[in-house]
């Protein structure tokens, strides 16, 4: 049962993300790129991650999902990428190159067999994640304010209107 | 349970479209959100292995992934309005002004 359901919401993953690569058309790109997010939220759920479940739905899915969108809606881009592509030839090196770095992946990553694996899955709720933002990560946690605040600033100066 | 290893082989997937995704098109804003797939994959894997050691410590970190994808997000798309308001082009094969 948990390995179908992982089975089926692996495959809409997947399926997103490669609809995301072939549409030409931007706006279809974001869709797709929505789907593929939900159904990582899923993947997390069934890890045990409850709390970054729902933050990848509320962050991700919501938040910047949302400026994508807004940002395609205002360049409208979906008339470039229609004419002849003048590096054709390269652009298609990267099949292969990409099959050799998915090749690579499989070989490290499944070398990894490290850990202890205690067994006893992390509790993944609000009440672990918290535990540990505000006492062993409490100093990059507060860094990251200091990176949100950084970026505001750094856009508002980028986005604003010469005069 | 369904062992850690396909989760991350699932991830190891996403990160290949993602990557393949950034080289094939032309367009930024889709590299942008094929950057924003391979971070998702390489969340994915944090937490499946975070789940085979058995700390909660891989979701912390994914935690700081996505307040640096928000901004990063943020300040890209900052960026590609600035570019396209001065060009009113936008591929990504114009752009080659600052290569050496």
């Amino acid at each position: 049962m948990a390995h179908a359901a992982f089975f089926i919401v692996a495959a809409i993953a997947v399926v997103s993300a490669l609809g995301l690569v072939l549409r030409r058309n931007a706006i279809h790109g974001a869709l797709f790129l929505v789907v593929n997010l939900g159904s990582i939220a899923v993947l997390y759920q069934t890890l045990g991650a409850e709390f970054l479940a729902w933050a990848q739905v509320i962050v991700y899915a919501g938040a910047i999902m949302v400026l994508f969108v807004f940002a395609i809606m205002v360049l409208i881009p979906g008339k470039e990428e229609t004419g002849p592509d003048p590096r054709r030839a390269w652009r298609l090196l990267a099949l292969p190159a990409g099959a050799l770095l998915f090749l690579q992946l499989i070989f490290v990553v499944g070398g990894a067999r490290g850990g202890a694996g205690s067994g006893a899955p992390p509790v993944g709720g609000v009440e672990s994640i918290a535990g540990l933002l505000f006492t062993r990560y409490l100093f990059p946690f507060e860094l990251t304010s200091v990176l949100l605040l950084a970026a505001m600033v750094g856009v508002l100066l980028l986005a604003r209107r010469r005069v | 349970m369904v062992p850690e290893s396909y989760y991350v082989g699932l991830s190891a997937i996403l990160f290949t479209i993602g990557v393949v995704g950034v080289v094939v098109r032309r367009n930024p804003l889709v590299m942008f959100m094929s950057i924003e797939l391979m971070l998702n994959a390489a969340n994915l894997a944090l937490v499946a292995f975070g789940r085979r050691v058995g700390h909660a410590d891989g979701q912390a970190v994914v935690f700081f992934v996505m307040a640096v994808a928000a901004a990063e997000a943020a300040v890209g798309l900052a960026i590609i309005v600035t570019i396209f308001r001065l060009r009113r082009r936008l591929s990504m094969d114009d752009l080659s002004l600052m290569r050496w």
